[in-house]
């Protein structure tokens, strides 16, 4: 376990550099809260599409990192924004195979398959801020279930 | 901030020639500008020489996400319209699985355990096709 580089960091989106930065600080981040490693793999695969999308669609932005940590239970929040166009149809955006682009329209849903909690804000011409957010040992169970 | 970290491989991938079988090893964490390099590079191998195959180890990647994807389905499309085939070894477990969650299908790419394993088949393919290739296991 390493304690050197912490958890919680703001890290630039504006190069394909920076994504390998992210992909590197969410992978030592969900490594050093205990994730195992499929649930690593997916929080970071996650984290790079996502990631690119802020740099691809949004022109730049950031990502923030933080542990969070609800009913006893661990978790790892990622939070990407720019101040892009915005999107201005998400459930268009989320579909499998939807792309504005020249990719593969996977990300997005994609991302959202891979983590137990995804968040998007978007507004037209303002920007977009997509939060997503794993858990150590799954997701918490809402309470009448336990 | 990251010092603890290899620096990410953002320079050419080698792309070796074994008989008639092109073999790529990718490691780490790669530059999107490497990868779509490497495209360049696998296509013009392929058609300079004639290859049977393009075999792409994956055994040292830690995450395949779609841009990584995506390359590696154009490499074997393009790979295909030479004739040849492109399998993709030693893909670790839990890229593998993140890879189905994210919705990635990853067209006209085979798997093979490892890279020798994928040489082995590449060899049996063109010799011939189908009903070879349970044949010889070898210990
Ligand atoms: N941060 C963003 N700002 C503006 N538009 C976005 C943003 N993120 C996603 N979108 C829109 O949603 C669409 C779908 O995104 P998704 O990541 O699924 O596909 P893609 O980026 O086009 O292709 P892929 O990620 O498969 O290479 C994008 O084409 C784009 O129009
Ligand atoms: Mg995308």
């Amino acid at each position: 376990m390493q304690t050197a580089g912490g958890v919680s960091a703001c890290l630039p989106i504006h190069s394909d550099l920076d994504l390998v930065w992210v992909r590197q600080h969410v992978r030592q981040a969900a490594a050093q809260l205990g994730f195992g490693l499929v649930a690593q793999t997916k929080l970071v695969t996650a984290a790079s599409e996502l990631a690119r999308n802020t740099l691809v669609h949004g022109g730049g932005g950031q990502m923030e990192c933080a542990p969070v940590s609800r009913g006893g239970g661990q978790g790892l929040r990622l939070s990407f924004s720019d101040e892009g166009p915005g999107i201005p149809d998400l459930d268009q955006a989320l579909r499998d195979g939807y792309t504005s682009g020249e990719g593969l329209g996977m990300g997005l849903g994609g991302a959202r398959r891979l983590v137990h909690e995804f968040h998007v804000d978007s507004r037209q011409g303002r920007g977009t801020t997509v939060t997503v957010t794993s858990w150590v040992s799954g997701p918490p169970r809402p309470r009448e279930e336990q | 901030m990251t010092g603890a970290f290899p620096s990410p491989y953002g320079g050419q991938l080698p792309v070796l020639r074994i008989g008639d079988v092109l073999l790529v090893t990718l490691q780490g964490d790669l530059h999107d500008g490497t990868a779509e390099q490497l495209q360049e590079d696998v296509s013009e191998a392929a058609a300079d020489s004639r290859v049977k195959g393009v075999v792409i180890d994956l055994s040292g990647v830690e995450i395949v996400d779609s841009f990584l994807g995506r390359v590696l389905s154009d490499i074997a499309a393009k790979t295909r319209l030479l004739a040849a085939e492109t399998v993709v070894a030693g893909m670790r477990p839990a890229v593998a699985i993140t890879l189905v969650e994210l919705g990635l299908t990853l067209p006209g790419l085979r798997t093979a355990l490892s890279s020798d394993e994928a040489i082995r088949l590449l060899g049996e393919v063109s010799i011939s096709p189908r009903h070879e290739r349970t044949r010889q296991e070898s210990p």
